[in-house]
């Protein structure tokens, strides 16, 4: 159930709303639904996340 | 609730027999009669040997076919415009999955298809069966046009963009990988598995007859052109669409991923598929088989206004089967993901 969701931060990626939980905390990593990118909260209240940085993987390319 | 008694007419086809797979597990289906010519008398099981022992049906001609709630049609092309008034008196209502009538303009038709069509008259009384396009028209359509499966993938990847007016109308280019199932079940010298083993066959570079489809669903009054190539790989069911379009203003993904989903966000079969890491960053075709979805990803070029869409399906599924049932679920009320509700295989 969605009783422990308070706040909604905007995916900064695809523009996807995200609930925080009402636990959540700064510095927290948490994924994206819609995108899966991986966001960290920078502020929960104003709820507020950026892009996690992320390793480059190598693809062969 | 009484069942909807349904017929399949050309059912020992790769079409017919997946539609006959999802038609047997409806909870509000009857399966009366399915027809073969080639293999009348014969057991179902004996051509879809996936069946045995879910059904004890055989296969009877046309000619014996009886009255029934709803016909589909998994003919080949050219052959149901030429005895729909047959089946018209057998049924109130028919799902036709041949191009026989996915077409409204007779002369369109008659350029994609190199022979006039037998019934101009009729193009018009077939609603075209991409349910996320003409579902309200389908709720009281009587007779439904299954689309092309190259058309399928191909329109509902770029549907949004151009309902939206965003891409350039003349400069989409679409090459679709596709399995050798769209080939049907009859056996030709290329479909030898010594020639057809491993190839990446370039088969119909331009002229491909789902070209028309797309020019017709995606126009939108405009004139528009679509660029489409079709090349064979090896792999059974499925079809991958990697379609190049270019953007009138200067649009970011964020921009992009609230087209796709404000178009599709509430639709069951539909799923936007583009994640930064991971294996299955986009859509990919070999996750589909047996499904009804339909799945979508795009990259925005950095260097220029070039937009890729790529969208997946499996072609006997959401680009036949699937894609009808799904349409009779709406002619008839029922929720639209009865008998489709199958999530996949993983790995596969």
């Amino acid at each position: 159930m969605n009783a422990d969701l308070s706040a909604t931060a905007e995916c900064p990626v695809c523009g996807a709303q995200i609930q925080l939980a009402a636990d959540a905390v700064q510095g927290e990593l948490i994924e994206c639904s819609d995108c899966g990118t991986e966001l960290e909260i920078i502020s929960v209240n104003p709820p507020q996340v950026k892009e996690a940085p992320q390793e480059e993987e190598d693809w062969g390319e | 609730m009484e069942k909807i008694r349904v017929s399949v007419v050309g059912a020992s086809g790769y079409t017919g027999g997946e539609l006959l797979r999802l038609l047997l597990f409806h909870p509000n289906v009857e399966v009366k009669q399915v027809t073969s010519e080639s293999y009348t008398g014969k057991f179902v099981h004996k051509i879809h040997p996936n069946l045995r022992k879910s059904t004890q049906m055989k296969f009877v001609s046309a000619t014996e076919l009886e009255p029934c709630d709803l016909l589909f049609l998994c003919l080949p092309h050219n052959s149901s415009q030429n005895k729909i008034d047959q089946y018209k008196a057998l049924a109130p209502k028919i799902i036709d999955l041949s191009a026989d009538f996915r077409i409204k303009d007779a002369a369109e038709y008659e350029k994609w298809y190199g022979h006039k069509h037998s019934r101009p008259e009729l193009l018009n009384e077939f609603i075209y069966g991409i349910p996320e396009l003409h579902r309200e028209e389908m709720k009281t359509a009587n007779y439904i046009s299954s689309a092309g499966c190259n058309a399928t993938a191909s329109i509902l990847g770029l549907y949004p963009l151009y309902k939206a007016g965003l891409v350039e109308e003349d400069r989409t280019v679409i090459e679709v990988k596709a399995g050798s199932s769209e080939g049907g079940n009859k056996v030709n010298e290329g479909s030898h598995h010594p020639e057809r083993s491993g190839v990446v066959r370039s088969y119909m570079p331009t002229k491909h007859r789902h070209t028309a489809e797309m020019l017709q669903e995606l126009s939108f009054g405009k004139k528009i052109q679509v660029h489409f190539s079709a090349t064979a790989i090896d792999m059974v069911r499925g079809l991958l669409a990697t379609c190049h379009v270019f953007l009138k203003n200067d649009l970011q993904e964020k921009d992009i991923w609230k087209v796709y989903r404000d178009a599709y966000g509430n639709e069951p079969f539909i799923r936007i598929v583009k994640e930064n890491d991971g294996i299955y960053r986009y859509p990919e075709p070999k996750l589909l088989s047996g499904t009804n979805f339909c799945d979508i990803g795009f990259k925005k070029d950095d260097f220029s206004n070039r937009l890729v869409v790529v969208s997946a399906i499996d072609n006997l599924m959401k680009g036949a089967a699937g894609q009808a049932l799904q349409a009779f679920n709406i002619m008839y009320g029922f929720d639209e993901r009865t008998g489709l509700e199958f999530p996949g295989l993983h790995p596969i």
